[in-house]
């Protein structure tokens, strides 16, 4: 016993003592020298402090580059402006996306929420003549529920986000299937029951840039998130949560009730966006946008938010939707098949994730 | 004087296997006690009841002379007892302010607070600043730098910046050095008389002899679930608490 106590003590002899002096040379640690770095270091260090100049990038880039590829066709200001049209509804889905992604889940039910919050609000003002406020009120309470219903599998039954959605994306695309027996809400009727559920299909014509409300409802809902995310603490803590859910617990954060929150207000957005999207297809399809979910992702993915969370933008996504429209705009107007269109985006995301990994490593 | 916090028979039992059985421990107000224990001696079980992660069988703690009971750690940090984790417990893609007012941040004033739920970031980098200078942490330039670009040492200091900012009482920091090199647990330790000179006492539990030697005033030693004697740095050499701890020595008579 006693060799044991004293083979312990002489290690502990042996350790370095420390002398003051030490204490003199320690000052130079806490400035932040970074020293000679390579370029390429640089890079990856402004990158990393400036997530979104990477999509911004890839866009003037795509921009510039269908603008050569498909010449002055892809450059009118009616194509453009289609663009932005065209992403306005995956572009509402990715913000919604984005709040998810942040928290290190993914949410594959997004576009089905927002087909059953549209089924809502167009049966009750056109087949069951309830007035359109009403119906629409209905469609953002669905929205929010679904959203809800999500977070609080995800927070009581402690599985991943993966799953429940994956569960849940196919029980509410059963309801759609369920509510409108597979059959459509036509456009006319809509139009003479319920003209207002049309309201963000309506165009503006600026110089020949034409945009729908809906377009600029879908910036204004990027504006809203953006300071939602950086100027409040419940935007602070859906990074938190994203980064480190442990520790934004220990810190007094209810990350459960958190969770739940985060997945209803993405839930509103995709109820708003269900709402925008019977004004940007004309009638309310039971089995439209069914690709809405993984093209949302994609947006969200390209605007370089991170799916292990806690690092991304809001605005990058709406960058990342534009990307994607850009793609499929240029790439048909230059006479590509949609195979290639496919390809290109498939190319894309694997970029920016690769990107996104090579950046995180600066934090090592 | 009367010790500020105190830990009364304190005892926890994991099915058959005895964690804590009636330990005891006292915290005095400006002090650094030191917990030191062989492994599996109890003494996580004694630090995770005391900030709230383990809810004891029986016994009691006072805080203050009034017993107070817990059942998370953040009911513990509401009632003055900071704990700095050997993870820390930070968000490092989140800047210092942030960190250091993570889930009790500052709104703005009026309108803009109140109902739009702004952050008054200026107020909170300000403090932030005032906090990390009174720790002599100055040196870290930009409070809105990201954690995840500071040094280990500079993410205890962050850590501790945190648990001595808000009206706290007690402060228990577990292995901070563990994770650390020479010169930075050095800053670590200067640290911790920084935050003793301010009048906060503190639990350092660590299994490195000399850094309990150095910073502690009187030293805690725990075995087989209970405390065995409390010594004093001046008076015992290393070895003799690691004999304590070992059982390869009789404890002092106290």
């Amino acid at each position: 016993m006693n060799k044991i106590s004293d083979d312990i003590s002489k290690d502990l002899k042996d350790q370095p003592k420390f002398s003051s002096d030490l204490g003199e040379k320690d000052q130079d640690h806490h400035t932040f020298d970074i020293g000679e770095q390579s370029t390429l270091k640089k890079i990856q260090h402004f990158l990393h402090g400036n997530p979104t100049i990477v999509p911004v990038i890839i866009l003037v880039l795509s921009v510039i580059g269908f603008g050569f590829l498909a010449g002055g066709k892809f450059f009118s200001a009616f194509n453009l402006s289609l663009i932005v049209q065209q992403v306005t509804i995956v572009g509402i889905l990715a913000a919604a996306q984005t709040l998810i992604i942040l928290t290190a889940g993914i949410d594959l039910s997004v576009a089905a929420m927002m087909v059953l919050a549209s089924v809502f609000m167009g049966k009750l003002s056109v087949e069951m003549g309830i007035p359109t406020l009403p119906a629409i009120a209905v469609g953002m309470v669905s929205g929010v529920a679904t959203g809800a219903f999500n977070g609080l599998l995800v927070t009581r039954l402690k599985l991943p986000p993966f799953i429940v959605t994956l569960g849940t994306w196919n029980i509410f695309f059963a309801l759609v299937i369920f509510f409108t027996g597979s059959q459509s809400i036509r456009s006319s009727d809509i139009e003479i029951q319920a003209p207002l559920l049309h309201f963000w299909g309506e165009r503006i014509n600026l110089g020949g840039f034409v945009f729908t409300y809906g377009a600029f409802l879908m910036i204004g809902i990027f504006i809203f998130l953006w300071f939602l995310l950086n100027k409040t603490a419940w935007g602070r803590h859906v990074y938190a949560i994203g980064d480190d859910k442990e520790a934004a617990e220990l810190s007094g954060i209810r990350t459960d009730r958190m969770l739940v929150s985060i997945y209803a207000v993405a839930g509103l957005v995709v109820a708003i966006g269900a709402w925008v999207s019977i004004g940007r297809v004309g009638s309310v399809s039971p089995t439209s946008f069914y690709e809405g979910n993984l093209d949302s992702i994609t947006a969200v993915v390209i605007g370089g938010t991170s799916l292990f969370g806690g690092r991304g933008t809001i605005i990058g996504s709406l960058f990342g939707a534009l990307i994607v429209g850009v793609f499929s705009s240029g790439l048909s107007i230059a006479g590509l098949d949609v195979l290639w269109q496919r390809f290109a985006l498939g190319c894309l995301i694997i970029i920016a994730v690769g990107i996104d990994q090579w950046i995180r490593k600066v934090s090592n | 004087m009367e010790p500020i916090l105190v830990a009364k028979n304190l005892s926890k039992k994991y099915g058959k296997v005895v964690a804590l059985e009636s330990a005891n421990l006292e915290l005095y107000p400006g002090e650094v006690l030191g917990v030191i224990g062989d492994n599996g001696a109890g003494k996580s079980t004694l630090i995770k009841v005391l900030c709230g992660a383990v809810t004891p069988d029986s016994g009691e703690i006072l805080l203050d002379g009034k017993i107070v009971t817990f059942t998370s750690p953040i009911e513990a940090r509401t009632l003055g007892i900071e704990t700095v984790y050997q993870n820390l417990a930070l968000s490092p893609a989140l800047s210092i302010t942030d960190n250091m007012f993570l889930g009790r941040e500052i709104r703005q004033k009026g309108f803009m607070g109140k109902f739009l739920k702004f952050l008054d970031k200026k107020a909170m980098e300000d403090e932030a600043r005032k906090r990390l200078s009174e720790l002599g942490l100055l040196t870290i330039q930009n409070i809105n730098q990201l954690v995840e670009t500071l040094s280990g040492g500079q993410r205890q200091g962050v850590a501790v910046a945190r648990a001595t900012s808000f009206g706290t009482k007690v402060v228990i920091m577990d292995e901070p050095t563990a994770a650390l090199g020479v010169k930075e647990s050095r800053r670590v330790l200067e640290l911790i008389g920084e935050v003793r000179a301010r009048g906060i006492p503190i639990i350092l539990i660590s299994h490195n002899m000399p850094h309990v030697f150095e910073v502690a005033d009187r030293i805690h030693v725990h075995r087989l679930g209970t405390r065995l004697c409390v010594i004093d740095p001046k008076k015992y050499e290393m070895s003799d608490a690691v004999a304590f701890m070992t059982g390869a020595k009789e404890p002092p008579r106290s």
